[in-house]
């Protein structure tokens, strides 16, 4: 158990690496306080998988250092550095049955006979395959395989921390579900650091207490569930995590005031001083319809059964709104309406207005 | 409905034109001459299972099968560890990868008659590069026309030489199928360099390893030209292997009855030992 520093890291693929683009990982500075629940969410090829093959020791880092409680671990090869990692394709080992499977990092060890027991029996109970353990890993179903590849993370009680890579990939989604919830429970009762890694904002969301969006090697927002959905410290997050995503709108800032095609639009606070593209966010949820606002024409609605999703067109911008019930009908002008404490300034995709004071 | 339409059939016919005439008919007219006793002019008389019988109990059939099972087991347990120990040490990715796939595929490019000439003219004591360099530098006596240990080492040594790159081929194949993951977790599961071999790189070598060794098999025991053009089958009967013996019977002796029988046998062993070794090697599978 240990608390994860990662301090001023950088990678890049390309040993000849220069700019800024060479780089996979640029400039990451992050802890993982002990014993929680992480999800790093961001598109693929966006670095994730980088990340935490840096963090199991899988790759060297360019530049930077990977730090466990202090100690310096950057060129410590994984398996000195007591970490666990799910991958996204089940791995077993074919020839072994399931109890072998599970005994095998600890045999490695050197753990003595009853102690691999007893743990191997505790994390198969958990995973409620008990009854296969005596079954050869070769002939199990695509999800067994990968519970029991999950099973080898968490087997052993002293990690550091069980990392996760994209590990239900190959689930049928019926079963994601389970075991999804499966993993949340187990953290609860093993109390390791996890760090699962997903391009799924709804796995993401579920799992974690923390969660870390990435793009495009940068880390743009660390925020619980909520927070990330709430106030999205970059366009990107808003535009990633939600259904549909954040509406932005190209605007003008005046005399400390945004403007949208000369409308001013009211926002959660202070415009701060900041340079660059301007632009409004607000998610389809704070947008309405109503007797005065911006002017739009219907454009599309989508009945999703819990409420309707209605396009709207400010001019050729397109906005969304999320509206209960008495949907407009298609090709109808209305006005739209935003929140303003949920109506925010992005300063070249950062978020650029003062929180509201509450 | 279902309309059944026979033309089907059509389509298969020229494969069973063309099996019956290279394989068939052949085959049938050994068990035709193995019943028979001729003295030449196209004479036969009926001899029933008398070639048979008397083959079963000739102590030169015997013998000749034992060099058979010595020459196929020797190479058998050189090659396919060899060849196995080659494809693990090979590089999986870079520049040298096309340079070695390239070395080791040269030997099998050459064929059976250039090889056994070419390791003939190599291991001649007073001419051959290494028969000269063995005499007559190390001061070993190694003469393969004279001595039979020395045939035989020349014999295993040039299979060994034109073959393992099979099994190095094939095993090279199975290695690079294995993802990357299996590795990484091996590492982080503290698996030793000996675990990683025996429970990842093994098993997913099984497969194409069970055809290098039935490959191998089936052509060393039926194999004819690189010894008879390296040693003749001597000094004296002492690599005389199953099928130097088979010609000498059928051709030099034109003992066509009893060669015919040998034939059969032959054919028989071969096929009982491939499918033994088929059947014991992929029964996991099946499970």
């Amino acid at each position: 158990m240990a608390k994860i520093t990662l301090s001023q890291l950088r990678h890049s693929y390309d040993p000849d690496a220069i700019g800024e683009e060479d780089f996979a990982l640029k400039m990451i500075d992050l802890d993982w306080d002990d014993g929680g629940a992480y999800a790093l969410l961001g598109p693929s090829g966006c670095g994730k998988s980088t990340l935490l093959n840096i963090i199991s020791g899988l790759l060297e880092p360019s530049e930077g250092r990977v730090l466990f409680d202090d100690e310096d671990v950057t060129h410590l090869p994984p398996d000195q550095r007591n970490i666990a990692q799910v991958f996204q394709f089940p791995v077993i080992y074919d020839t072994m049955s399931v109890y072998d499977n599970l005994a095998f990092p600890l045999r490695n060890r050197g753990v003595p006979a009853a102690k691999v027991d007893e743990r191997v029996r505790e994390i198969a109970e958990m995973l409620e395959v008990t009854d296969m353990l005596k079954v050869r890993a070769a002939n199990l179903s695509p999800d067994n395989k990968q519970k029991i590849s999950m099973g080898r993370g968490l087997v052993r009680d002293d990690v550091n921390v069980v990392m996760f890579d994209e590990p239900l990939t190959v689930i049928d989604p019926h079963l994601k579900w389970k075991l999804r919830s499966k993993l949340k429970e187990l953290h609860q009762r093993v109390r390791a650091t996890m760090i699962y890694v997903t391009h799924d904002q709804t796995e993401a969301l579920t799992f974690a207490d923390q969660v870390v969006v990435m793009q495009d090697g940068l880390i743009v927002q660390i925020g619980t569930p909520v927070e990330l959905f709430e106030r999205p410290a970059h366009t990107f997050v808003g535009h990633f995590i939600g259904s549909p995503g954040m509406n932005v709108l190209p605007a003008e800032v005046r005399d400390g005031a945004a403007f949208f095609n000369g409308t001013k639009v009211d926002l959660e606070g202070a415009i701060s001083d900041k340079d660059g593209v301007a632009e409004i966010g607000v998610r389809p949820e704070y947008v309405g319809i109503a007797k005065t606002g911006l002017p739009a024409t219907v454009k599309k609605v989508a009945d999703i059964g819990r409420h309707n999703v209605v396009e709207a067109m400010l001019g050729d911008i397109r906005v969304n709104a999320i509206v209960e019930n008495d949907p407009p009908a298609q090709g109808e002008a209305v006005h739209l309406a935003f929140k303003p404490d949920q109506t925010r300034l992005y300063r070249d995709g950062w978020i650029a207005t003062e929180r509201a004071a509450s | 409905m279902k309309v059944v339409n026979n033309r089907a059939w059509l389509f298969v016919l020229p494969v069973v034109i063309l099996v019956a005439f290279n394989a068939l008919i052949p085959m049938m007219t050994v068990v035709n001459y193995s019943v028979q006793e001729t003295f030449g002019n196209n004479v036969f008389f009926w001899q029933g299972l008398d070639w048979f019988i008397q083959l079963m109990r000739s102590e030169r059939f015997h013998a000749a099968l034992g060099r058979q099972f010595m020459f196929t087991g020797l190479i058998l347990l050189i090659e396919v560890p060899l060849g196995v120990i080659i494809a693990l040490s090979m590089p999986r990715k870079g520049f040298w990868v096309p340079v070695c796939l390239v070395t080791m595929a040269l030997p099998m490019l050459i064929p059976w008659n250039v090889v056994g000439a070419m390791w003939n003219i190599f291991t001649l004591p007073d001419i051959g590069l290494l028969g000269y360099f063995l005499n007559h530098t190390l001061g070993i006596d190694y003469d393969m026309t004279q001595d039979p240990f020395a045939a035989w080492v020349t014999i295993i040594t040039m299979d060994v030489w034109h073959w393992t790159s099979l099994v190095v081929l094939l095993s090279y194949a199975g290695l690079v199928s294995i993802p990357d993951a299996y590795y990484q977790a091996a590492k982080i599961d503290g698996a030793s360099n000996w675990s990683v071999f025996r429970y990842i790189q093994l098993p997913k070598m099984k497969r194409v390893l069970t055809i290098a060794v039935l490959l191998r098999f089936m052509d060393s025991f039926n194999i004819y030209t690189e010894p008879f053009v390296l040693t003749g089958g001597g000094p004296g009967n002492s690599t005389t292997l199953l099928s130097i013996d088979l010609v000498k019977i059928a051709l030099g002796q034109f003992d066509l009855g009893p060669a015919a029988a040998m034939s059969l046998i032959y054919f028989a062993i071969t096929l009982l030992v491939s499918w033994l070794f088929y059947t014991l090697m992929t029964k996991d599978d099946a499970k």
